[in-house]
């Protein structure tokens, strides 16, 4: 009882978003502002005002930074935290009946520590066993809140798509992955089936889209004709067609690239993002003429054969041939530390520091449609930030202190103070469960 | 035309070699001493022969002026798979772990590709030295390289990344012979899983069945170990007595540099439990040792320290070991190393993110590591542990000229570096990637 009390107490803990004025920061803004050194209001969760000079509200808790680096919380366009461990529904080419929304662990330890790194939004991926994999939604890092509270409000849902190694390895006897367990063969096992299993799809998806477009007409029209059956793996892909469903591609592959523009092309639908897309660069021109954006690694290659032509100057190259371009994860351990992600950028291909931070604030954000909310420190816009010890791109800076919608999340002198306290408390428990008060905590299915 | 130029420009990086240069009016970052501001350095032969505030430039030679720009030793990574391994998921590029549960006799070096297009990625970022292993970490390569299940697997070589072949890029062949020691559960060395601590055995009766089954598995494997170790010393004496019927053992052989205490075994233990076996386990067998990939610091440092036994810590960018960790568990390794005095070195223990060595040591230096401890682990420390400390790891006269000229802080993402050499020799900065990048950068 005494438990749950307390876990209720600090869930409630942030919710109670104060009045505080950020002052004498240098703050990246990543929007019209650009960077300048001054003070950030922020009022019920929202950025209020920001300047060289503000009006600091009555009650307003002032938070010092001397001059330290204030940016947007972090956006990262490619993560499976939170997954419950079931993230990759692989036994069907089309899995577009699943959805990542029903397995989300607000308990994921790893939420906590990607808030640590300064990560407040994440866009939480369907795996890429599939060519069409599942539901996907971007979930805010509000750690010991509920899955339902993590959800990102207002969001446009995504689906995983997949390409490449990935989807075919299920259909190749040689290439199961669990060594010694017999792989059922599924199809498809080439690129060329990858290609198929995704047109078949829609062929069936525009099929499904026709005989509701002309039901909705005749109930539109007064009459009461008999609805055609739901088809909950064709309805996902309806409302990709309609645009209310972003299309996230893994890709590697140059050739597989251009194929799913043209494939999105023939069925009338975009392409919202290619993750990964190492060779992106090579067919920039193309994915810039779609209006896709691209969410890749830093400096990831070798891993596979279709890493082998992966350069580090991907973003950059990709940038300065209008694409916009995240930088992302995909991994819970560098999802903590992002920020220095983006100054590789600055490394390989000469992006400025702006440039270079876009690229894992603003632009996943416009990635994802929710730059109206979050990816830059605007009036109006939610109050989502970090505060860093020094240059927020630099390995030699570390995160002090995070907010979500004007609520703080993580403070590093807090983490180090509460330390103590921990251990006490695992020893306390400890103790408990030796002295046999209570049975052994067994996790279901163990 | 551009073709021609790269022509030429490779012409000219081989023909410096033989050359003899003066970099000017550069900031001189020895590590092993104090910086010298605006100073001169020359190479001659492949060396470093004067370091100086005025050094008169010898008649033929190239003179590089630094000004602005800092000279630093090249970085060394003392963990890698380089040259044995091409392609991570594709076994045939893969030459890291092979069969059999003694292989003292296997050696790295002599496996190494020197076209591999790892070397090239990593060199233009300053790792101009690097410890190749036979099979990293303790049974990591199972399916890989086929093996990967050993308890010795070879021997770890120190090479320069540069070369036309694995003998013009051996600093040290012999470097050390990789252990992987018998431990239950944990990241490194070999064992059967459980790894429970022992308070909380009696409360999981069925697990705690299964880490006794683990504690046998691994008393089994330490007698085996034991038994090899004996049997190696039966040789020595056998070879010594030089009687007739004396047959040579190629695994034998490899192993008596070890029992002289002349190289160092490097062995795989990562939790604090591991670490002290190992330690009391290498007092008994009275061999050198140096541990690879170690967690737990804070418990098993002053042990460490009071043995006198180096580490090789494993990267810094990494998830804390226990759900209940500190999330900076993994970022302050290096601080609770230096703070318990234990002498240590930084190792990627991949091919992949070699390059990101300094960027590593960074991160250690943020959460509370000094600058120049973190500029140690990647330099002089690795040079020493791996018995190379007279040759490279510092600017200093008669070392080996491998050295990095940038233009700022060299653990610093935005730092460019502006010259490369190895052995004296200047290193075209480009690659693979590189080319791939200017050539798509023109695409119309």
């Amino acid at each position: 009882m005494k438990r749950i009390l307390l876990g209720t107490l600090l869930a409630l803990a942030p919710l109670c978003a104060e009045t505080i004025v950020i002052q004498n920061a240098t703050v990246m803004t990543e929007g019209p502002q650009g960077i300048f050194k001054g003070s950030v209001v922020v009022k019920d969760g929202k950025i209020a005002e920001i300047g060289e000079k503000v009006m600091v509200p009555a009650g307003a808790t002032i938070i010092e930074a001397g001059g330290q680096y204030l940016i947007p919380g972090i956006i990262d366009c490619h993560s499976h935290i939170a997954g419950s461990g079931g993230i990759n529904e692989g036994s069907v080419s089309v899995s577009s009946m699943v959805n990542i929304r029903d397995i989300i662990n607000p308990d994921d330890i790893a939420i906590y520590r990607a808030l640590a790194g300064g990560v407040t939004t994440a866009n939480i991926l369907h795996g890429s066993a599939n060519s069409i994999g599942g539901q996907t939604l971007p979930l805010k890092m509000r750690w010991g809140k509920s899955a339902q509270e993590m959800i990102f409000a207002g969001a446009t849902p995504g689906i995983k798509f997949a390409l490449g190694e990935n989807p075919k390895r299920s259909g190749n006897p040689q290439g199961g992955r669990g060594a010694g367990a017999a792989p059922v063969a599924r199809y498809p096992a080439t690129r060329m089936g990858v290609e198929d299993v995704i047109r078949e799809a829609f062929n069936d998806a525009k099929g499904y889209k026709a005989d509701w477009d002309a039901y909705d007409a005749k109930v539109a029209k007064g009459e009461h004709p008999i609805p055609p059956r739901t088809d909950l793996k064709l309805q996902a892909l309806k409302e990709v067609l309609e645009g209310k469903r972003y299309v996230h591609v893994h890709c590697y592959r140059a050739d597989e690239i251009l194929m799913m523009i043209r494939a999105a092309e023939d069925n009338g639908f975009k392409v919202r993002t290619f993750q990964h897309a190492l060779e992106g660069y090579k067919v920039a021109k193309e994915i810039a003429a779609h209006g896709a954006g691209v969410s890749t690694f830093s400096d990831w290659w070798a891993y596979k054969i279709e890493a082998i032509d992966a350069i580090p100057f991907n973003a950059a190259l990709l940038t300065k041939k209008g694409v916009i371009v995240s930088l992302n994860s995909d991994d819970a351990e560098l999802m903590r530390h992002l920020n220095t992600e983006a100054g590789k950028a600055m490394k390989y291909g000469g992006m400025n520091e702006t440039e270079a931070l876009a690229m894992v604030t603003i632009n996943p954000a416009r990635q994802l449609g929710i730059d109206k909310t979050v990816g830059s420190i605007e009036v109006g816009k939610d109050a989502d930030l970090v505060l860093y010890d020094g240059f927020p791109m630099s390995d030699f800076s570390k995160v002090l202190k995070v907010w979500i919608d004007g609520a703080q999340y993580f403070d590093r002198d807090k983490a180090i103070a509460d330390q103590a306290t921990k251990e006490a408390e695992k020893q306390r428990l400890l103790d408990k469960e030796k002295s046999g008060q209570r049975q052994p905590t067994r996790r279901p299915n163990q | 035309m551009k073709l021609l130029g790269l022509l030429m420009i490779s012409a000219v990086a081989a023909l410096a070699a033989d050359e003899t240069v003066l970099i000017q009016n550069a900031d001189i970052y020895p590590i092993t001493g104090a910086p010298l501001k605006g100073g001169s350095l020359l190479i001659q032969d492949g060396k470093i022969v004067d370091i100086g505030a005025k050094i008169a430039a010898p008649k033929g030679a190239t003179v590089l002026d630094g000004k602005g720009l800092r000279v630093y030793p090249g970085w060394i990574d003392s963990a890698t798979q380089l040259g044995l391994e091409e392609i991570e998921s594709i076994r045939e590029t893969n030459d890291t772990g092979e069969l059999g549960d003694f292989d003292p006799q296997l050696k790295a070096l002599s496996a190494v590709n020197p076209d591999s297009e790892h070397f090239g990625v990593v060199r233009v970022n300053g790792i101009t030295s690097a410890i190749a292993l036979p099979e990293g970490s303790g049974g990591g390569g199972g399916g890989r390289g086929g093996g990967g299940g050993q308890l010795i697997s070879g021997q770890a070589a120190l090479l320069h990344t540069d070369g036309w072949t694995w003998e013009e890029m051996e600093i040290n062949r012999s470097a050390a012979m990789v252990l992987n020691f018998p431990s239950a559960g944990g990241r490194g060395g070999r064992g059967g899983g459980g790894g429970m601590p022992s308070d909380l055995q009696d409360m999981f009766p069925n697990a705690a069945n299964a880490a006794g089954n683990a504690q046998r598995n691994v008393l089994d494997q330490i007698a085996k170990l034991n038994a090899f170790f004996d049997d190696a010393r039966k040789y020595k004496t056998a070879k010594a007595a030089n009687l007739p019927d004396f047959r040579k053992d190629l695994r034998f052989e490899a192993m008596l540099p070890v029992i002289e205490g002349k190289m160092p075994l490097a062995v795989n233990a990562s939790r604090a439990a591991a670490i002290h076996d190992a330690i009391a386990w290498s007092e008994k067998q009275n061999v050198k040792i140096v541990i690879l990939r170690p967690r737990d610091l804070t418990k098993a440092g002053p042990e460490l320290k009071a043995k006198n036994v180096p580490v090789i810590l494993g990267p810094v960018l990494a998830l804390p070991e226990n759900e209940d960790s500190e999330y900076d568990e993994g970022y302050t390794q290096p601080l609770e190393a230096y703070k318990a005095g234990v002498k240590f070195a930084l190792g990627t223990f991949t091919n992949e993110f070699v390059r990101d060595l300094p960027y590593q040591a960074a991160t250690a230096v943020a959460y509370g590591l000094p600058h120049d401890e973190a500029m140690k682990a990647l330099t002089i420390n690795p040079a020493q542990i791996w018995g190379a400390g007279d040759l490279v790891g510092s600017l200093e006269k008669g070392k080996l000229a491998d050295l990095m000229i940038v233009d700022g802080d060299p653990m610093d993402v935005r730092t460019q570096i502006r010259h490369l050499f190895i052995k004296g020799k200047e290193i075209t900065l480009s690659n693979k990637q590189i080319r791939l990048y200017e050539r798509y950068m023109s695409r119309q």
